[in-house]
C-alpha cells in the first residue's frame, strides 16, 4: 500500500466512524449486550434467589409469579441460573477471545515481519488448524484434557487463533516496507520496540473488528461445547449447560429449554449486529453512499 | 485445466499430510495414559499393560507415528475399542444418513438463499434489503443445537406435524421425508442465512462493475443483465462460501443429530466421546480433517470452472 493509499485510508475510516452512528441495528446490539454485561456484573444482587439452591419439593414448577421462569428438575430458579450463567458464558467468551487475539497476533506480526520461509511455513500450519471444523477441535481439546474452565477456555483460543494471525499479518507486510520503519531503525530503535510502538496501533483496528465478529462465534462454541457435555462442570450454572439439562425433561418442562435458548440468541445477535455494524464501518467496499 | 487440477492436487498432500499429523499430536496430548483414563483407578497393573499393548501406545512415539500414517495409507483405520469393528465400517454404516441431511441442507441453502439475496442487492436499502439483513444476521446467530431445539419445541411436541425422534431408517419415501425435514429445516435455515449475505454482497459488487453498465448501454434489459451477466460473476464468492462452509456445517450437524437423535457421524463422535473410544475418536478427527481439505481442492476447482482467469494463474 503506498503512502497516499493509506493516507486516503485513514480518512475512509474517519468518515466511516460516523457512519457507525448512523446505523441503527449497531446501537440495538450494543443495548442489548450492555444489559446482559449489567446484569452480569450484578448477578449476586438482582438474582432473586441463590443459583444453586435446590428444593425438590419445587422441582419443574412452570413460570409463575413467586419464579418468572420457572424451577428446573433440581427445584432451584431458572431466572437466577440464567443471570449467574451470564457471567461464565461472557467470561468464557472474552477470555477465549483474549487469548487468541494475544497469541494469533503475536504469531502473525512474527510472521509477517521475518517473511520468507518462516512466514510460508506459519501460514501452512495456520491453514492445518483451519482444516478442522472449530467445533470438532474444541471438542477433541476438551475432550483429551478433561471438561474445565481452563481447558475450555484453551480449547476456544485454539479455535480462533487463526483469523487473528491472518488479519495481523497482512498489514504488517506492507509496514515493514514502509520508510518510517526505516526511519526507526536508523534511530537505532529495537525491533521490538519498532514492532510494539510503530506496528501494533496500526493493526490494532482491524484486529478489534475481528475480535467483535469472533466474540459471538467463541460465545456460541462454549454454549455448544457446555451442550454437549464438555463445559464447565454442574452445578455451576451455563447457558448451554442448562439447555442441556433442560432438554433432558423437554416434554415435561418445555420452558427449561426455552429460557436459556433465547439468552444465547440474545447474547450471539447482539454481538453479531455490533461486529456487522463495525466490519461496514470499517470495510470501504460494504459501505452505502 | 489438467494442470491447474494437477497443481492443485500437489499442494493438498503437504496439507494432509500436516493435517494427519495435528491429529496424531492431539490424540497424544492426552495428559497421562489413555489405559488408565479407560479403565480408571481401579485397574490392575496388568490390565494396563495389556491395553497399552493392545492401543500401541506402549511403543515409542515415533514408531507410533509411522504405523498411524502407513494405516492411513492403506486406507486402515484402526477399530473401535468399543464394539471391536473397524472404523470405517462404523463410519460407513451411518455416512449415509449424514450425507442426506446435508445435502438437504445445502440444497434448502441454495433454493431460498440466492434468490433472498438479490432480492435483497437489486432493492438495496429499501425496506426488503433491511428485512433481509436482520433476518439472515438472525440464521447466522442461532446456535445449531438452539435452533433445533426450538424447531422440535414447535413442530414436533406443539404442533405434532412431524416426529420428534428422526428416524431415517423408516419405511416409505414419504415417512423419510418427514423425518428428514426438521432437521434439515434446522441445518438449512443456517446454510440460507449465510448464501444469503453472500450473495447480497456479491450482487452488490458486481452491479456496480463497468462492464454491467456497459451491458445496461447497449440496451440490455434490467432482468437480462442481472441473471445473464451479473449473477455468473457474482455467484463464484457463493461457491466459495458453501465449499467453506461444510466445515462449520459438520459441527453443526453434530448437534443436530443429537437433538433429534438421528442416526449418523455427530452421534458416532458422542458415543465415542463418552465410552472414550480414543481410536475411534482419532478415525473420526483423520476423516473429518480430510474430508475438509479434499473439500477445498474441490471448491477451487470449482472456482477454476466458473472462472476462467483462476486456471490461469
Amino acid at each position: 500500500m503506498t503512502a497516499e493509499a493509506v493516507a486516503i485510508e485513514t480518512v475512509r475510516r474517519r468518515r466511516s466512524a460516523f457512519r457507525f452512528a448512523a446505523a441503527p441495528l449497531t446501537w440495538i446490539g450494543a443495548a442489548l449486550i450492555a444489559l446482559i454485561i449489567v446484569a452480569a456484573l450484578l448477578a449476586p444482587w438482582i438474582a432473586p434467589y441463590d443459583p444453586l439452591e435446590q428444593s425438590i419439593a419445587d422441582r419443574l414448577m412452570p413460570p409463575s409469579a413467586e419464579h418468572l421462569l420457572g424451577t428446573d428438575s433440581f427445584g432451584r430458579d431458572v431466572l437466577s441460573r440464567l443471570i449467574h450463567a451470564a457471567r461464565i458464558s461472557l467470561a468464557v467468551g472474552v477470555l477465549s477471545i483474549a487469548l487468541a487475539m494475544v497469541a494469533g497476533c503475536a504469531i502473525g506480526i512474527t510472521a509477517g515481519w521475518i517473511g520468507g520461509w518462516f512466514d510460508s511455513l506459519v501460514m501452512g500450519a495456520l491453514d492445518v488448524l483451519m482444516s478442522f471444523p472449530s467445533l470438532l477441535l474444541g471438542l477433541m481439546v476438551v475432550a483429551m484434557l478433561g471438561p474445565s474452565l481452563e481447558h475450555l477456555v484453551l480449547a476456544i483460543a485454539i479455535t480462533e487463533l487463526a483469523p487473528f494471525a491472518r488479519v495481523a499479518r497482512a498489514p504488517t507486510l506492507a509496514l515493514k516496507e514502509r520508510d518510517f520503519i526505516e526511519a526507526g531503525r536508523a534511530l537505532g530503535l529495537s525491533e521490538l520496540r519498532i514492532i510494539v510502538v510503530h506496528v501494533v496501533p496500526n493493526l490494532l483496528g482491524d484486529v478489534v473488528v475481528v475480535a467483535s465478529l469472533w466474540l459471538a462465534t467463541a460465545i456460541r462454541t462454549e454454549a455448544s461445547l457446555s451442550f454437549i457435555g464438555l463445559g464447565v462442570k454442574p452445578p455451576t450454572p451455563t447457558w448451554g449447560g442448562m439447555l442441556r439439562e433442560g432438554f433432558e425433561t423437554i416434554l415435561d418442562a418445555p420452558w427449561l429449554s426455552v429460557a436459556p435458548s433465547l439468552a444465547i440468541l440474545a447474547t450471539v445477535l447482539a454481538l453479531n449486529m455490533i461486529g456487522d455494524g463495525l466490519r461496514d464501518a470499517v470495510d470501504p467496499r460494504l459501505r452505502r453512499d | 485445466m489438467l494442470g491447474f487440477l494437477l497443481r492443485r492436487i500437489a499442494l493438498a498432500i503437504p496439507t494432509l499430510l500436516a493435517v494427519m499429523t495435528a491429529v496424531f499430536v492431539l490424540a497424544r496430548v492426552v495428559p497421562g495414559d489413555p489405559a488408565q483414563v479407560i479403565l480408571g483407578d481401579q485397574a490392575t497393573a496388568e490390565a494396563l499393560a495389556a491395553l497399552r499393548q493392545r492401543l500401541g501406545v506402549d511403543r515409542p512415539l515415533p514408531a507410533q507415528y509411522v504405523d498411524f500414517l502407513s494405516g492411513i495409507l492403506r486406507g486402515d483405520l484402526g477399530t473401535s475399542m468399543v464394539t471391536g469393528k473397524s472404523v470405517w465400517a462404523e463410519v460407513l454404516a451411518v455416512l449415509p444418513y449424514t450425507i442426506e441431511l446435508t445435502l438437504a441442507a445445502i440444497l434448502l441453502g441454495i433454493l431460498f438463499g440466492v434468490p433472498l439475496g438479490v432480492l435483497a442487492a437489486t432493492r438495496h436499502n429499501r425496506l426488503p434489503d433491511a428485512l433481509t439483513r436482520v433476518l439472515s444476521l438472525a440464521g447466522l446467530s442461532f446456535p445449531a443445537f438452539v435452533s433445533a431445539v426450538l424447531l422440535l419445541l414447535v413442530f414436533a411436541i406443539e404442533l405434532r406435524w412431524f416426529p420428534v425422534i428422526s428416524n431415517p431408517r423408516s419405511g416409505d419415501l414419504l415417512e423419510r421425508l418427514q423425518h428428514l425435514a426438521l432437521p434439515a429445516l434446522n441445518l438449512g435455515l443456517i446454510m440460507t442465512a449465510y448464501i444469503t449475505r453472500v450473495t447480497r454482497s456479491s450482487v452488490l459488487g458486481v452491479l456496480g462493475e463497468d462492464y454491467i453498465r456497459t451491458a445496461r448501454a447497449k440496451g440490455i434489459g434490467r432482468r437480462a443483465v442481472l441473471w445473464r451477466h451479473a449473477l455468473r460473476n457474482a455467484l463464484i464468492p457463493v461457491a466459495t462460501v458453501i465449499g467453506l462452509y461444510l466445515g462449520t456445517m459438520i459441527g453443526n450437524s453434530v448437534l443436530t443429530e443429537i437433538v433429534f437423535n438421528r442416526p449418523g457421524l455427530g452421534k458416532l463422535i458422542l458415543g465415542a466421546l463418552n465410552q472414550r473410544d480414543y481410536t475411534l475418536l482419532q478415525g473420526l478427527m483423520v476423516i473429518f480433517a480430510g474430508f475438509i481439505v479434499l473439500a477445498n481442492v474441490a471448491t477451487d476447482l470449482a472456482y477454476g470452472l466458473i472462472d476462467p482467469r483462476v486456471r490461469a494463474r
